[in-house]
């Protein structure tokens, strides 16, 4: 039987076997051969670059690598997670490692979910030119205008659902013309929907009470105490609850 | 279809098997027959892959080498001539790392009244925490308790969890989710409040709470905007290098180094809290992994010089379903929660091998048996091997838009390579996830050293040698929660000595003394992935700066 890292090994041995072909790509205005099929991220790496700002989950998660990019005879900006979209001929890349936007402080606990809340901390969420570049540019496809729409008409559970997705990178922030920091008023939707408009747990609310009673209390010291034996074979013995195969509820919209 | 050719006959045999496998579950293994599957292929018994400690308080116990290799090595301050006394920052609690467990701790310790301030070493927020997709478990419903959940954390982790911190996990848990509900995380929930669980590898209960599968990264962008509405002081791109002592042998703070400017800062305070999270960039074995960048161990490093005890590091947590094709992100996360609403794990003739809710240690071995031992994986064009992830099972199970509802991440990101995940399955193999162990603590977040204390995966104990998914997004707020009161209260009644980097000097003369010192420099900050050209090219000089 071949062990894992023999199997690791061969694999690297036939990475290696396979020559990949090289392409020309411009990062910050000067020019890299690297292998076609890498991501922008990886691109930039191979052609020498130790990245500390501009890289992150390196998963598509966290928004720290958004991109700004062209192809040769195209004026067109194009957008991309660095380390979610693949390098192309002739890409002229370069990075948004930060870009300013102010976020209002607030207390969650004085708020109301409605009305003129958004106005109140992002006024400028008013100067919406309806240009819509907004959206063209999130890397998530978010319609982000329609949030702003909603935002500045008071509906926190449409701004909470159409952003939910947000990984709060700034392109949105770094192209209004209007200069709203979208994924701040956002993050305020969402907040005020998952606080508000969503009702707290009531079983949530019923076990707490059970454990501030000390209900579990002799149980877990039990449990505590147990010898390796008596746990393997409560664990063994163990009821497993059946998945739930029923579809579940559909989402309100 | 957007998988190569030689991979269809494959997809066919997958779908052929579905109206069968709907009806079918695999059998869950006896405890013996899983001791025996993980003895024979799990990585954590490859006894090659790990070497003893030459120095410290763990001297003797095994790690893998790539971590032994930054526990052996040179700080990057040296003790002789570096001037302590110019004290550039002065806090009450200071905090190393602005994940989820460290920005717990900065809220938890700042409502003390106290001065905090919190130093990352990338931006506020990149973390592993945002990478979690699945959810976070609590037991809260009627027919679940704490003490269902202390089995499942104890059974899943091999029975060697430390029953104080097993207990005070599942104990805060449904205290946790109430805090997150009052500070407005988006949980799923039915429209009367009640919480949407489903299942998690390992567990008796439907408990697993969830946000879509961006559960940690609606965790993590909840807590730092509210830690950024009640001011705490953040400074990015700021890692810590070494911890500081004082004259008694307590934590005085740190050495932080400026990313940027590359100049380092010194913070006296009077208590430290490392929640610098784990070491997935070190690739054990050779492993990818789904961690984040800044996942290299740093402050397992900096603890143990300052001569913080370590447990259970010679076991290291591979997630079963990393992607195995796309090549572009290979290694990636595939959330468990995909196996939770009902996909299947398949062989190359699409069959079934094992029950794909057993824990993951499990899993992971007996995938890894499918492709070696049983030579029944699938290989990809670049030489990969796999095993089938039959997502489209949701959908068919649960009715159709489940997927797109439950998974939208993961949607997007295959939509990407041209893969709909709704109609057609994935291809998965392990990636080192996890951290299974970690610098010693208590239930109170206290190590062996007074004033310095750990949270989140910096820290072990809790999980025993495997951890449940679910328990992470839960650990890091139980235990970032508890550090920032515990430091808190102590930072009122600590006084500090003059600051030293003894610790330092003693530990590179303890490598010295046993041969051991290796001509590397830890902690390591950032991985190095430039191609082998690139650094060729940069050796012989001295790096700018």
């Amino acid at each position: 039987m071949e062990t894992l890292v023999e199997v690791l090994e061969k694999q690297s041995e036939l990475n290696e076997a396979v020559q990949p072909r090289l392409i020309s790509i411009s990062i910050a205005g000067k020019r890299y051969a690297v292998p076609e099929g890498l991501t922008i991220l990886k691109a930039l790496e191979y052609a020498g670059y130790r990245l500390v700002r501009g890289v992150g989950c390196r998963g598509g998660f966290c928004g720290a690598c958004a991109t700004v990019y062209r192809v040769a005879d195209d004026y067109r900006l194009k957008i991309g997670l660095a380390c979610q979209t693949m390098i192309e001929e002739n890409m002229y890349l370069t990075q948004i490692p930060f870009y300013p936007a102010q976020k209002a402080t607030y207390d969650l606990r004085a708020l109301r979910p409605a009305g003129d809340v958004f106005i109140r901390f992002y006024p400028e969420i008013l100067r919406c030119l309806q240009c819509n570049t907004c959206r063209k540019v999130c890397p998530q496809d978010l319609d982000v205008m329609r949030y702003i729409a909603a935002a500045q008409r008071g509906e926190v559970d449409r701004v909470a659902d159409l952003s939910f997705d947000c990984l709060q990178c700034g392109l949105c922030a770094s192209r209004c013309p209007a200069e709203i920091a979208h994924y701040h008023v956002a993050q305020l939707g969402r907040r005020l929907y998952g606080r508000y408009r969503q009702p707290l747990a009531a079983h949530l609310s019923r076990r707490l009470a059970e454990i501030t009673e000390g209900q579990f209390d002799d149980e877990l010291s039990r449990l505590q105490r147990m010898s390796r034996q008596e746990l393997e074979s409560l664990y063994a013995q163990r009821e497993i609850e059946p998945e739930e195969t029923t579809p579940a509820k559909k989402d309100e919209d | 279809m957007p998988y190569p050719e030689c991979m269809h006959a494959s997809l066919l045999a997958v779908e052929a098997t579905r109206a069968r496998r709907l009806k079918e579950t695999m059998p869950r293994m006896s405890l013996a027959a899983k001791q025996q599957v993980l003895e024979s292929f799990h990585p954590d018994y490859r006894a090659e892959s790990f070497r003893p400690l030459a120095v410290g308080p763990n001297r003797g116990d095994r790690v893998p080498h790539e971590l032994a290799d930054l526990l052996e090595a040179r700080s990057r301050i040296d003790p002789a001539m570096f001037d302590v006394t110019r004290i550039d920052y002065d806090t009450d609690v200071l905090i190393l790392g602005g994940g989820g467990a460290g920005t717990a701790a900065a809220l938890t310790a700042a409502e003390q009244g106290v001065r905090v301030l919190l130093a990352t070493k990338l931006r506020w927020g990149d973390s592993n925490t945002i990478m979690a997709q699945g959810g976070i478990q609590a037991a809260d419903k009627e027919n679940d308790s704490p003490a269902q959940h202390y089995l499942d954390l104890v059974g899943g982790g091999g029975f060697v969890n430390i029953p104080e911190l097993a207990r005070a996990l599942v104990t805060d848990a449904p205290a946790i989710i109430r805090w997150l509900e009052e500070l407005g995380v988006m949980f799923d929930k039915e429209p009367d409040g009640t919480m949407r669980t489903v299942h998690g590898g390992g567990t008796s209960r439907r408990r697993m709470h969830s946000c879509r599968d961006y559960t940690g990264m609606e965790i993590m962008r909840v807590l730092r905007d509210e830690a950024r509405n009640r001011g705490i002081q953040v400074l990015e791109f700021s890692p810590a290098v070494e911890l500081l002592l004082d004259e008694s042998g307590q934590c005085a703070g740190a050495i932080l180094c400026d990313l940027e400017t590359e100049e380092f800062f010194v913070v006296r305070a009077r208590s430290t809290i490392i929640a610098t999270g784990g070491m997935g960039r070190l690739h054990v074995q050779g492993f990818p992994t789904t961690n984040h960048y800044g996942a290299t161990a740093d402050g397992i490093v900096l603890a143990y010089r300052a001569g913080a005890r370590l447990v259970f590091m010679d076991t290291v947590q591979y997630h079963p379903t990393g992607v195995a094709y796309p090549e572009q992100i290979l290694g990636q996360l595939v959330t468990e929660k995909v196996r939770g609403l009902g996909a299947q794990l398949l062989n190359v003739e699409g069959e079934q091998f094992v029950n794909e809710l057993e824990t993951r240690d499990l899993v992971s071995a007996a995938i890894i048996r499918e492709c070696t031992q049983r030579n029944r994986g699938v290989v990809t064009p670049t030489g990969m091997l796999g095993v089938w992830l039959d997502t489209p099972m949701i959908d068919i199970k649960r009715g159709p838009g489940t997927t797109a509802r439950a998974l939208p991440a993961m949607v997007r990101q295959y939509k990407r390579y041209g893969i709909d995940i709704t109609s057609e399955p994935i291809l998965v193999y392990p990636t080192q996830h996890y951290q299974n162990g970690g610098i010693l603590i208590n239930e109170r977040a206290e190590t062996s050293i007074p004033g310095l204390y750990v949270a989140g995966e910096a820290s072990g104990g809790v999980h025993g040698r495997n951890r449940l998914m679910g328990n992470s997004l839960l650990d890091i707020l139980v235990f970032g929660r508890r550090a920032g009161q515990t430091a808190a209260r102590a930072a009122l009644q600590t006084r500090l000595g003059a600051l030293t980097l003894r610790h330092v000097e003693q530990y590179h003369h303890a490598l010295a003394a046993t041969g051991s010192l290796n001509g590397l420099i830890a902690p390591m900050i950032l991985p190095d992935y430039t191609s082998p050209a690139s650094k060729i090219r940069r050796q012989g000089g001295i790096p700018i700066g």
